[in-house]
């Protein structure tokens, strides 16, 4: 299972790549291992205003629906089209072609509430 | 209450699979994934761990009688060899469980029941024994004397023809054999829950490594895989067949339920015949129905259904058929609904999705 080291990292399993004012988000190897087979995936509209901690979103496997949390507030302004057609990629590609969205963050001071990836891999073994 | 363990616990571990509880049993819910589990069933074969269900014996010259007042379906219609889909009643019309019945003579009969209902049903049994004043009948919870395999999918007779000297060919659906496979005896069941061709082996416990081991290194090269409960509950939907729980519970008939065929109200007597009698008079409330989503979105259990602004039922089961890659449900509506080719919509979330009726089974072998 891999954690990108330049990734930061949700309780509820999503990741954030962080660059200037723009953050892309979506959900985490472990996250995707657990979920199985993802087979539908629904994402907010460009513009939609995100609240920290708030549902964004859902990914559903054969077996499950799950929610997709807000990392940090701000504005939706990109999501990934593809991915409604392509849900599977999430499976295949966590962290690079299966990104769900960017967002303009309104406070970054939100960021210094992620875990890095040390503190996200000993989250996740404390969990099991 | 404690989980228990079938014998493959172990195997099921070592092979990578994902550990549920499900129905007071630790099973796997999937091995490499629930989609190419699925397809290997519908394609090649696939192996499941079916241990955790219940096995009840009744043995005696009046067990018959005893038998017809218990299920719905008929009993004295079963020769030696077969096996029959059927199901208990409360006398309200409300479902026990179903189960499927064989016989191995008219002094021996074992009913094959639900994981999760095995004690419920034994206690049922027992109190309609002794409600009945039936003779000659000795009624045995056998559950912890047999572990069970599901060999499943269109490969599954050249597979097991290389285990065993039984003609497997001479098995017709729905019959059963009591033969060697690898040398250990097995009742040897041509059934499923799939709607693919295979069987269904019985055995005792300690013989369930030897078997699995055996199957599973013979079958490698045919494409046979280990099967969790995930890819069970899809394949099992694509064929509309019923889940206690889902599209059969105390509250819901076996008319209601899609279970009419086996309910043979013509039967003398047996618990639940008045009510259902009544409710087959009056017409069912409602009628369980296949929908498939013409827009893309996954249905589950307990998502409400509309007619327009009228709801008109709830989803018993739905997922997204790895078949067909659309979402498809059961659900019970009002019996106007019911119509092959009536569109519906299923409330997902915030949303309403489109359905439509179709003639079951969803996929067509």
């Amino acid at each position: 299972m891999e954690f990108p080291e330049e990734y930061r990292y949700t309780e509820e399993h999503e990741w954030v790549l962080v660059e200037d004012q723009l953050v892309t988000v979506g959900i985490s190897d472990f996250a995707q291992d657990a979920l199985g087979d993802v087979v539908f995936v629904e994402l907010p509209e460009v513009g939609t205003l995100l609240e920290a901690g708030k549902p964004f979103g859902v990914v559903e496997s054969v077996k499950a629906v799950s929610d997709v949390y807000a990392p940090v507030s701000g504005e939706v302004i990109e999501v990934n089209e593809e991915l409604p057609d392509a849900p599977e990629t999430i499976n295949t590609s966590p962290y690079e072609d299966g990104w769900m969205i960017k967002i303009k963050i309104s406070d970054a001071a939100e960021l210094d509430d992620l875990m890095d990836a040390d503190a996200y891999q000993a989250f996740i073994e404390e969990e099991a | 209450m404690r989980v228990k363990k079938t014998p493959l616990n172990e195997e099921h571990r070592k092979l990578g699979g994902r550990m549920v509880e499900f129905g007071g049993w630790e099973m796997p819910v999937q091995y490499t994934g629930v989609i190419e589990e699925h397809l290997a069933v519908r394609n090649a074969a696939g192996l499941f761990d079916v241990s955790h269900m219940g096995e009840i014996e009744v043995r005696g010259g009046g067990g018959l009688a005893f038998i017809q007042e218990l299920t719905i379906n008929d009993a004295s219609l079963l020769v030696n060899g077969q096996v029959q889909y059927s199901a208990l009643c409360y006398p309200h019309g409300g479902v026990v469980d179903d189960v499927t019945l064989y016989r191995f003579d008219g002094d021996h009969y074992l009913f094959c029941v639900n994981a999760a209902n095995t004690d419920k049903d034994f206690a049922w049994m027992e109190a309609a024994l002794e409600d009945g004043g039936f003779a000659d009948v000795q009624l045995r919870n056998r559950s912890d004397d047999f572990a069970q395999l599901a060999l499943q999918g269109p490969a599954s007779e050249a597979i097991l023809t290389r285990l065993t000297n039984t003609d497997l060919k001479k098995i017709p659906y729905y019959h059963f054999y009591e033969g060697l496979v690898a040398e250990v005896p097995v009742i040897i069941s041509r059934t499923g829950y799939t709607g693919e061709d295979g069987f269904e082996l019985y055995f005792a416990p300690d013989c369930a490594e030897t078997l699995w081991k055996a199957l599973l290194e013979t079958g490698a090269g045919d494409g046979l895989l280990p099967i969790g409960l995930g890819a069970r509950d899809t394949l099992r939907l694509e064929m509309k067949y019923a889940l206690y729980g889902h599209e059969l519970s105390e509250e819901i008939s076996p008319l209601e339920g899609g279970l009419g065929w086996i309910t043979k109200l013509e039967k003398a007597s047996f618990i639940g015949r008045e009510a259902l009698r009544r409710q087959k008079e009056e017409g069912v409330p409602r009628r369980l129905v296949a929908l498939t989503l013409t827009e893309p979105g996954v249905p589950r259990a307990d998502y409400p259904v509309y007619e327009g602004e009228r709801r008109v039922g709830v989803v018993t089961s739905g997922t997204l058929s790895p078949s067909l890659r659309v979402g498809i449900a059961l659900a019970l509506v009002e019996p106007d609904c019911a119509v092959i080719g009536t569109p519906l919509q299923i409330g997902i979330r915030s949303r309403t999705v489109a359905a439509v009726v179709v003639k079951p089974p969803f996929v067509r072998k």
